[in-house]
């Protein structure tokens, strides 16, 4: 029984949630809140500046002639917006995520205290070297670790996030092809159907060819195709494979498709973005793997913050070493660390500079301070345990979906629509999910298994967790296999409905315009 | 291991509902060879919070922050003032440890965010449209590039000698990786009015900056017009964010694609990463950009909301016919440019701005008065470079040694240049007239 504060028991009505309007558009916590174009002005700021002496004696005239009308909010008003915005989203923090191939797992916090330090958030990647020589060391030390745990000799740490790790990897193929003088005949790379999106798009803009091979019908590679396909060897540049692939399962043959690659003349790419899953317990090293990229931002528990930023080290094997982009941190024999920022010298080889400065030093950090918090045990268990909490839910969940591929799984479990009834659809299910409070898993990827189930539980995830979302899940399925339609419309209890995607791309909308005859709607 | 709920019991009792013995099981497709006996060799084991803490503040202290002393670094990177509540906002749960939202039901938060800054963006740009962000000012640089060779069938990319170095190195990685030429013009402190002589038919696009390397602020108008008329694109540089509250601005000077670096709104020096890249362009291009995008529309409900859309330009959908293979934005850098700007507004960038530039005057001002010292940037906002009579990587170390970094020596820059005595310094609203009397007085004993 709730009590008011007078004591007295509150009693309970019969109306429904839906019928109670409210002027505010608020529903309880839920408040309502408009864009900041709606609610500021452009002469309210939220920091106080000095007053400018308006000189602008050396700008030569090269003056912006029409203000940016930007509305601003003081400091109350801002926390509150945003504040008020946070309340729209579904977090690690708030709720279990099994987002399939995005390893959404707990962020310690630690990693952000860290992060923060002024030794490391608040230098310039262009200050004399000697002055960060503190940074250079924290690059070293995780790289060492980094080549320790997948037994590979170098690492290129500048590459922004995953996608731009495989743009590294597939550059360095691609360098080491013009170093042998066969840069514009191998140009075919071989991309499992089953691949991340970014494995074809990567290919494609470093000059490759795609040349697609299909599953089995357990959800590896297939060999005889891939044979076939190495039939001709002489325009082969090389293979991206994604192990644990995006299936969730170990390529049980991918030491013979390493052999088979490099036998062809070509080099094997391989997406790390699935590392959870054998970190600690596998070396990709020791799979004959040429390049790997890492997601510190999977693997690793570096943040996703709604999208980024990421961070892609890539691991590169002895034969795609020298032509490893610039720049790199090296120790010297004094003990004095050091940039090589130029192309000459040891860098003489290499492909070139992807970015600007070093890499995601911010993102660094975070890995470094969750790696040390691990050890070698810990993240042996990290693995350990993201495998069975994704084996626990496909065998309590086999009897009521359909499992994509017979056996184990790695970190995730892999389900088709199978089981569904005629007009109900994995969108369906994953939308029911949110009523029942958790995020949606992956849904229609990977595309090799139909309307594709993708469950990545994580390690972090306790065993009441997971108990609860079969649970959950376990009754949507039922209904699903029953064709309740009311499975249509869900969600029902988010923030927000469906939304109306198809209007938002055929007359798309990107920016708030103000209303006719106002230029910031609060003026 | 306090990061690992499962308990010995929890993995018992799970693994008999899986039916499998031990964990071992779940390995059995690995490769005799590959499989380890236990754990990775040559590593240490799992640490407290503590000792981390340790280890990580010992290695933070070897390193001199920006904030502890005179400090005049800028070349792509800028120290500006945060304030407290933006580092609030972005450490809320709901956006730090959030995915990209698709599933907007669940996302209204990121996806309004993103709205937010994308109208931001195009306002701060005045462009028509600009994108959820990318990695990094150098990477929307070389994104751009293709992208122009893409609207225009054609191969041959121009980038003016102004442009900051590491920018057009990233750009002709990704050009010449895609079989597109690209022609550099000779590094010059006043020289990007040289693309409008250097466009010609078969230029895709002309890459112009301002403030440039040097800090020279140029109006492109006339750059923009040139490329126009051999039906070219202007791509239009910035790495200083906050110069756009005060000089000219891309679409001001007829830019068909703005990228620039927003780390200097909101977003700590953090030694070069994560930023976060701006990119906008005009209206018509918007179909062959890259990188997400959120739009307005509707929900069942009729309920204005945000999704992203125009996914089928991106490589989840498009695979090896994506305009870009990008699968990540800056998100959370976003989030802070976004919260900074709306403190900020109009009125806040502007005297932000002005302030950043009387700095960087009352500094010329200062160093000039130096003996032997000329100011050879001859328009700048808030960063410029100077020659000294003396060689500039032992005038910097010196400076060290006096307290005062006092900025990037334009032979780290550009190492194939003769320009062994000449030094890029910025001030920002963060130098006091201390800082700089501090660095005028140290030069004067150098020099």
């Amino acid at each position: 029984m709730t009590m008011n504060t007078q004591g007295r028991p509150t009693a309970p009505t019969s109306t429904s949630v839906s019928d109670i309007e409210t002027v505010s558009g608020s529903r309880g916590l839920l408040q309502a809140e408009g864009l900041i174009f709606e609610i500021g002005t452009s002469e309210t700021t939220g920091v106080d500046l000095p007053a400018p002496k308006n000189r602008t004696g050396r700008l030569g005239g090269v003056a912006r002639k029409v203000p940016t009308g930007l509305p601003g909010l003081s400091e109350p008003e801002m926390v509150r917006h945003y504040m008020r915005l946070s309340q729209r989203n579904y977090a690690i923090d708030l709720g279990f995520f099994p987002l399939g191939s995005c390893t959404m797992k707990h962020n310690p916090r630690l990693n952000e205290k860290m992060a923060r330090l002024p030794g490391f958030g608040d230098i310039h990647p262009m200050q004399p070297q000697a002055t960060v020589q503190g940074a250079l060391e924290l690059i070293d030390e995780l790289a060492t670790w980094l080549k320790t745990l997948t037994n590979m000799p170098f690492v290129a740490m500048s590459p922004k996030a995953g996608a731009h790790g495989e743009l590294a990897g597939m550059l360095a193929i691609r360098q080491a092809l013009i170093a042998r003088g066969e840069g514009e005949t191998r140009k075919r790379v071989l991309v499992p159907a089953s691949a991340h999106g970014t494995n074809p798009a990567t290919a494609v803009q470093c000059g490759f060819e795609v040349d697609e091979i299909k599953a089995n019908a357990r959800g590896r590679v297939d060999m005889d195709m891939l044979r076939a396909k190495l039939e001709r060897t002489d325009d082969v540049a090389g293979i991206m494979l994604t192990n644990p692939n995006t299936c969730g399962l170990f390529e049980t043959d991918i030491k013979e498709i390493a052999d088979l690659i490099h036998a062809a003349g070509g080099y094997f790419y391989c997406d790390g973005a699935n590392f959870n899953a054998i970190v600690g317990r596998v070396r990709p090293g020791d799979l004959g793997v040429d390049a790997m990229h890492i997601n510190l931002h999977k693997t690793f528990s570096t943040p996703h913050g709604g999208g980024g930023p990421g961070s892609g080290p890539t691991v590169l094997s002895q034969a795609l070493a020298p032509y490893a982009p610039v720049p790199f941190v090296v120790k010297n024999e004094d003990g004095v660390y050091s940039l090589v920022e130029d192309m000459d010298g040891e860098a003489s080889e290499s492909f070139g500079r992807m970015v600007a400065f070093h890499g995601q030093m911010g993102m660094f950090v975070r890995a470094l301070a969750y790696i040390l918090s691990h050890g070698a045990d810990g993240l042996k268990q990290v693995a350990e345990d993201a495998v069975l909490n994704a084996n626990y839910i496909a065998a309590k969940l086999k009897h009521v979906m359909t499992p994509a591929f017979e056996g184990y799984c790695m970190h995730e479990a892999l389900f088709s629509d199978a089981f569904t009834a005629d007009g109900i659809e994995t969108l369906d299910i994953a939308k029911a999910l949110i009523d029942e409070g958790y995020h949606p898993m992956t849904m229609y990827f990977p595309l090799v298994v139909h309307g594709a189930m993708l469950i990545e539980p994580t390690e972090t995830e306790s065993k009441a967790t997971l108990d609860q979302f079969c649970a959950s899940l376990e009754s949507i399925a039922r209904r699903a296999a029953q064709g309740d339609e009311t499975l249509k419309g869900a969600p029902y209890l988010a923030p927000a409905r469906r939304l109306d995607e198809t209007r938002a791309a055929r007359k798309p909308v990107l920016k708030w315009t103000a209303p006719e005859g106002e230029t910031v709607a609060a003026e | 291991m306090r990061y690992l709920p499962l308990t010995d019991d929890d993995r018992k009792a799970m693994l008999k509902v899986i039916g499998a013995k031990s964990a071992d099981d779940f390995y059995g497709d690995v490769p005799e060879s590959a499989r380890l006996g236990g754990q990775v060799a040559g590593l240490p084991d799992h640490q407290g919070e503590l000792a981390v803490e340790r280890h990580l503040s010992k290695l933070a202290a070897k390193n001199r922050s920006a904030s502890s002393g005179p400090f005049f670094v800028g070349a792509g990177a800028y120290k500006h003032h945060i304030p407290a509540s933006v580092d609030m906002v972005i450490q809320r749960s709901e956006f730090l440890t959030t995915y990209t939202p698709y599933q907007p039901e669940i996302a209204q938060g990121t996806l309004q965010t993103l709205f937010e800054f994308q109208t931001q963006v195009a306002a701060l740009t005045a462009m028509d449209v600009a994108n959820a962000s990318m990695y990094d000012g150098s990477t929307a640089c070389a994104e751009a590039a293709v992208m122009a060779c893409r609207v225009t069938r054609r191969k041959k990319v121009i980038l003016s000698g102004g442009l900051h170095p590491h920018y057009a190195a990233a750009t002709r990685l990704l050009c010449e990786a895609q079989g597109l030429e690209v022609v550099h013009l000779p590094v010059a402190v006043d020289g990007e009015m040289a693309l409008a002589e250097a466009v010609d038919d078969q230029t895709a696009c002309v890459i112009g900056q301002s403030p440039n390397i040097f800090g020279t602020v140029t109006d492109l108008s006339a750059v923009a017009d040139a490329a126009h008329e051999k039906k070219a694109l202007f791509v239009s540089v910035f790495t200083e964010a906050v110069a756009l509250g005060l000089v000219t601005p891309p679409g001001e000077m007829g830019a068909d694609i703005a990228v620039g670096e927003g780390q200097s709104i909101g977003v700590p020096l953090g030694f070069g990463g994560p930023y976060v890249g701006l990119f906008a362009c005009t209206e018509k291009l918007v179909r062959q950009m890259p990188g997400r995008l959120c739009g307005e529309t509707v929900d069942a409900d009729g309920k204005r909301g945000f999704v992203l859309t125009l996914s089928t330009r991106e490589q989840h959908i498009r695979r090896d016919k994506a305009t870009s293979n990008i699968c990540t934005n800056s998100g959370l850098c976003a989030l802070a440019f976004t919260a900074h700007m709306t403190l900020l507004g109009d009125k806040g960038l502007r005297d932000l701005a002005l302030l950043n530039h009387e700095a960087a005057c009352d500094l010329a001002d200062a160093l000039e008065a130096v003996p032997g010292v000329e100011i050879v940037t001859p328009r700048f906002f808030n960063e410029f470079a100077f020659r000294t009579p003396m060689n500039a990587e032992a005038v910097l170390a010196m400076l060290d040694e006096a307290g005062v970094v006092g900025g990037v020596r334009a032979s780290r820059l550009f190492p194939a240049e003769h320009m062994g005595d000449v030094i890029i310094c910025a001030a920002t609203e963060c130098t006091t007239p201390e800082d700089i009397a501090a660095y005028a007085a140290a030069l004067k004993e150098i020099v």
